[in-house]
């Protein structure tokens, strides 16, 4: 047992690679939430008057509402009024970032190339469009002309607010409307930016779009809005990433993605979250709290969530699907690491509502150290929901004994001709393992993250390429010698 | 909930005057604490599928009639009873008896302890081993509509062995509203083999909770069966306290019509080396609920947990609704713990082959139905219940008149 | 007498027979061959009922019986019975209690009362031997856990049960070795009266040599396209069915 606390010790010294803040100029307004800042932020933005009138109804309704309690996680008291809700590394004030040719401040560019983010199309992974945003603002959108020849737009929220108002209006908030929560009605008063994307009709988007987050400035909260819509017969696959420096207090991020796919069209959205964690003792983090949901409405439409979780102190996400359109099929793959203090309640929720729908879940949960880790879901069949499937696995493995793993699925069944599966297991590296490695000459760490490794094959294989490496590097980083 | 206030201090003279002291020295306490809580409504996470103040909405006439209890070997009333059961009596309800009775004590749990006006008692000595099971019927009956408030303590003590079966039957078109409590104490190497069955009327609504607390080295079965009823809650809390024990949980669930049926466990491995199984399977036709939530909880260093937890559903018609809701909630790494649940369908081609023996739809589907609760019949050690049972519950299939005087239920 | 006039069917919405007429007299074996697809299958199974399959247009009768007007049990208990390609697995019902619910069904639509526990026990007995299948096999589920071979005893056990007058074999032989294909042949030998009736279907001579065909049929497309003696049988696989088709 002396042997295993070292290890657990030794992974909570572990470090977390991105914990470097970026020198530069940044514009953010005073700390507090008010009407006005509502109002300073949609003006700061240059949005029309519909906008504005969009956010301070969410506000207000926001205003009547108390932080929910019933996830597994302990959310520490968040002073709402304390965090500034707007900062923009990109303004042009004195000290601007983008220097007098309109090129992108070095030092900004170099911290996404820290992160391995290239910025500029040069260096770009090929067949990747990426969507920079670093705190609150888009910092730039690569290959976006190339995009736009297909018909695809892909640009940050705040533009296509203003070049597509047609479009923000008829989707923005039908998927996650504002009165959906708590966090989605603060997110809809205050999101400051994020990605859109449109898919037209019959087009495959050749590349994959990345958008990059990055919450740089201290005391402030990360809103962002993603509206990705996908047209009949299009497909896009979507990634996006995130990290944030150490800091010392908790930094909120409060996201919404909103995905709408039509008839016979594909979306795959894919997320490595890799969010400050905190460090050892718990102390600073971020609060990941996002409400992320995708809307089949067409037949035959088809979503697939893959998310890969090893950041935040605390992480409280579910991104769903409502499988309206009859055939429509849903996935969610999900690999969520906690350590240390670490707490996280993740899952999904599937709505069978369509005629012949499908949807498949599989979570990998992995704890150590002294964190939290829960699956939460709910696979719900109406009663015009004829032929629904469902199968779910959630698998626990954990590495310490003081951790928690936890498996609340609800599944509310309206239907006789739904079939739904749930199976859940909770295991441990096993001491034959560990030695059959051992003795064949692989270290400990080495044999943990290959089982780790295996243990989460099954949703890493389902990340593009790119991400796949990413995400297997990170597991490895995470766990580091956390069995011993 | 005003008109139990009401009640209670309407009839609390009559109570303390009628009442064995040691049900009395609880109610103060905890009236005060249900006054505070009130019925559970649907945001309390283990009554979400029931609606509890609707069932005890109507105005119910309270029986306080004192128990008559047969001759039966280690049955006795409160009054009665061989030991000074205060160390036990209303500290069951909660994972372990020292702690205080906080406001996480079930409230219907509360009501019942305030309310109750007799307790049956159920004691085997240590090493004892009762060689007949031990029978508890619950008859409701009369012409009023009328609400039961029954309160029972099983105490095994060391090394005792008993099989005990429980049989809620209703007559007439009286409607009935039973609160039941049990608590069981299972000191170390107790064995106790239990059968809950309701067979009851529409018009039955039942809320009941169990509390187990297991010592080491004892081996505890428990068996529900649900084969008639209107609204049924049954809550089952089993604390493992001492190492090396194991408890199986066991539920069998037929309803169609509108019937009801909600049953809600926790299994809470407080110590290493514990072993818990359940296996839950429900029929549900017509316009049924049915509904089972199962939480396992494994604390920090109960070590050595083997845990299994199975609940399986067939809905059988368009309007049968079904929630299940298996969760873990794991603290210690050195644990098996599965859980799996289904909603299915009956399988269309066994339906058709057999048709293609000649054998009607109906009928098919009734032999596909026998099929899938036999599985967990067949789990059931007391063999003459399990035969009655698979008897029983062919005649339910296949909408016969329900038994009544068969050997095990008279 | 079975007489199938003009019968198109469709399966998932697909096209599959396309004016089938086929008479089977009393006492008379047909063979149905055909190429993979062509619909063999499908015609078993609408007349045995299958209710995933559907008859768009024709029509089958049975000893004077509107067959499509009847439910798949009710086709059974006038004497149809079909031995699967894969029989299904039934678990939880015994093979005792399958077989009493389907006997007892067909005394029922005679009008006759249950069969007595001992009597039934003593039939089983009887057809059991017949057929020579373990008595092993009688205490488990249906099915379940059976091997391909004792799969397909099952299916002539209890054909032995029911006492059908008119079979249909659905590749019977499919997974069989040589042993078992005697024993399952000659079993429906010796259950055979003047009066039973078959469909064999198969891609084979060899069931052939057990169960000797009357009249051959072969099914190409939906449609038969070719009917004759028992040599057609053994030209079809001689020369497999490219001949055929030229000539259609």
């Amino acid at each position: 047992m002396a042997e295993k606390n070292e290890y657990v010790r030794q992974v909570a010294e572990q470090k977390y690679e991105h914990g470097f803040t970026t020198d530069v100029y940044t514009d953010i307004i005073p700390v507090g939430l008010t009407e006005d800042v509502v109002r300073l932020i949609s003006q700061k933005k240059g949005e029309p008057e519909w906008m504005l009138e969009f956010r301070l109804k969410a506000f207000r309704y926001w205003q009547t509402l108390k932080q929910p309690t019933w996830a597994h996680v302990n959310v520490p008291e968040i002073d709402y009024q304390a965090i500034s809700y707007y900062a923009d590394p990109m303004a042009k004030k004195k000290n601007a970032n983008l220097t007098e040719d309109g090129k992108i401040d070095p030092e900004l560019e170099k911290t996404f190339d820290k992160l391995g983010i290239p910025l500029e199309e040069r260096l770009a992974l090929s067949g990747v469009a990426v969507d920079a945003i670093m705190d609150s603002v888009s910092v730039k959108t690569t290959y976006k002309d190339k995009l736009k020849e297909m018909g695809i737009i892909f640009m940050s929220i705040g533009e296509a607010i203003k070049e597509h108002p047609d479009l923000i209006k008829e989707y923005l908030g039908s998927v996650v409307p504002y009165r959906d929560n708590f966090f989605a009605a603060l997110n809809s008063a205050v999101f400051s930016d994020g990605s859109f994307v449109y898919i037209p009709k019959g087009v495959r988007c050749p590349m994959e779009l990345s958008s990059y987050f990055r919450i740089n400035a201290a005391g402030t909260g990360q809103f962002e809005r993603t509206l990705i819509i996908a047209d009949d017969d299009s497909y896009v696959s979507y990634l996006e990433g995130c990290t944030a420096p150490m800091r010392d207090e908790n930094q909120l991020h409060a996201a919404i993605v909103e995905i709408i796919v039509k008839d016979r069209a594909e979306v795959k959205y894919s997320t490595v979250q890799n969010w400050y964690p905190g460090d050892e003792n718990g102390k600073g983090g971020v609060l990941n709290l996002v409400t992320k949901r995708g809307d089949l409405r067409g037949e035959s439409s088809k979503l697939s969530w893959t998310q890969v979780e090893t950041g935040s102190a605390i992480t409280w996400k579910y991104p769903s699907c409502v499988l309206r359109g009859d055939n429509s099929v849903a996935e969610f793959y999900s690999v969520a690491v906690t350590n240390n203090y670490q707490e996280a309640d993740t899952g999904t929720k599937m709505i069978h509502m369509g005629r012949n729908t499908k949807s498949t879940i599989i979570s990998k949960g992995i704890s150590a150290g002294h964190s939290q880790n829960s699956y939460r879901g709910l696979v719900r069949a109406t009663s015009k929901a004829h032929g629904a499937r469902n199968y779910s696995s959630c698998d626990s493995l954990l590495l310490g004994s003081q951790c928690g793993a936890h498996t609340f699925p609800y599944m509310d069944i309206r239907n006789n001709t739904a079939v739904v599966e749930h199976e859940a297991t909770t295991s441990k590296i096993s001491e034959a393992q560990l030695l059959y490695c051992n003795q064949r000459g692989i270290s400990t760490e080495d044999a943990v993250g290959l089982i780790v490794n295996g243990y989460a094959k099954e949703v890493l294989q389902k990340l593009p390429m790119e991400f796949a490496v990413e995400a297997q590097k990170l597991l490895s980083v995470s766990l580091e010698g956390s069995v011993g | 909930m005003t008109q139990y206030i009401e009640l209670y201090n309407e009839i609390l003279p009559l109570l303390q005057k009628q009442s064995h002291p040691v049900l009395n020295a609880q109610r103060e306490e905890t009236m005060a604490l249900f006054a505070q809580q009130g019925f559970p409504d649907k945001s309390v996470e283990r009554y979400r599928y029931t609606d509890v103040a609707a069932s005890f909405a109507p105005n119910y006439g309270l029986s306080l009639a004192p128990l008559t209890i047969k001759d039966v070997p280690y049955v006795y009333a409160i009054k009665d009873a061989p030991i000074d059961v205060s160390p036990y009596y209303n500290k069951v309800n909660r994972p372990n008896p020292s702690l205080p009775l906080r406001e996480e004590v079930d409230s219907l749990t509360l009501l019942n302890t305030a309310l109750a006006h007799d307790a049956v008692v159920i004691y085997v000595p240590k090493g004892e081993k009762a060689k007949q099971p031990i029978r508890i019927e619950n008859t409701l009956n009369g012409e009023q509509d009328t609400m039961v408030v029954r309160r029972v303590l099983i105490i095994m003590e060391e090394l005792a062995e008993a099989t005990i079966f429980f049989v809620d039957h209703a007559n007439g078109g009286s409607s009935y509203l039973t609160s039941q409590v049990i608590e069981v104490v299972a000191k170390d190497g107790a064995q106790l083999d239990m059968y809950e069955m309701e067979e009851t009327t529409e018009k039955c609504h039942r809320y009941s909770n169990l509390y187990i607390q297991v010592g080491r080295n004892a081996n505890i079965r428990h068996n529900g069966v649900t084969l008639s009823n209107g609204v049924t809650r049954n809550g089952i809390d089993v604390y493992l306290q001492g190492e090396c024990s194991e408890v199986t949980l066991n539920g069998a669930v037929i309803a169609d019509r509108k019937q009801h049926v909600d049953v809600n466990t926790l299994i809470d491995h407080q110590v290493p080396q514990c072993v818990s199984n359940e296996l839950y399977k429900y029929v549900a036709d017509d316009q049924a609920v049915g509904a089972f939530a199962g939480r396992i909880l494994v604390r920090e260093g109960a070590q050595q947990t083997i845990s299994h937890e199975t609940n399986n559903n067939m809905c059988a018609s368009e309007e049968a609704r079904i929630y299940t809701q298996p969760m873990l909630e794991i603290y210690a790494d050195d644990v098996k713990c599965a859980h799996g649940s289904t909603v299915g369908v009956m399988d269309e081609a066994a339906l058709f082959y057999m048709q293609q023996r000649g054998i009607p739809l109906e009928e098919a589907r009734t032999l596909l139905k026998n099929a899938f609760i036999s599985q967990v019949i067949d789990e059931m050690k007391w063999e003459s219940f399990r035969d009655r049972l698979h008897i029983l519950v062919d005649k339910r299939l296949s909408k016969e008149e329900r038994c009544g005087s068969c050997k095990i239920c008279k | 007498m079975l007489e199938i006039k003009n019968l198109h069917a469709t399966v998932g919405g697909k096209e599959i027979l396309k004016g089938v007429n086929l008479t089977i007299n009393d006492g008379e074996i047909h063979a149905l061959m055909g190429t993979n697809g062509a619909g063999k299958s499908t015609l078993s199974n609408v007349i045995v009922g299958n209710p995933a399959y559907e008859v768009t247009e024709g029509s089958i009768t049975f000893d004077g019986q509107d067959l499509l007007a009847m439910s798949a049990d009710e086709r059974a208990n006038a004497g149809i019975f079909m031995s699967f390609q894969m029989p299904v697995e039934i678990p939880g019902v015994s093979m005792t209690n399958f077989m009493k619910a389907a006997v007892n069904a067909r005394r029922k639509a005679r009008g006759e009362e249950p069969m007595k526990a001992a009597e039934f026990i003593k039939l089983m007995k009887e057809k059991r031997q017949l057929v020579e299948i373990d008595q092993k096999l009688m205490s488990r589920s249906v099915n379940e856990g059976f091997s391909g071979g004792e799969k397909k005893r099952n299916e002539i056990f209890q054909m032995a049960m029911l006492e059908p007058t008119f079979c249909i074999l659905d590749e019977t032989d499919s997974g069989l070795d040589v042993d078992a294909l005697r024993i399952v042949a000659t079993g429906f030998n010796k259950l055979r009266t003047e009066k039973t009736s078959a469909m064999v279907i198969t891609h084979y001579q060899r069931l052939l040599d057990y169960i000797k065909p009357d009249i051959v049929h072969v099914l190409i497309d939906g449609k038969i396209v070719m009917t004759g003696g028992p040599d057609l049988a053994q030209k079809i696989e001689d020369e497999g069915f490219d001949w055929i088709k030229n000539n259609a």
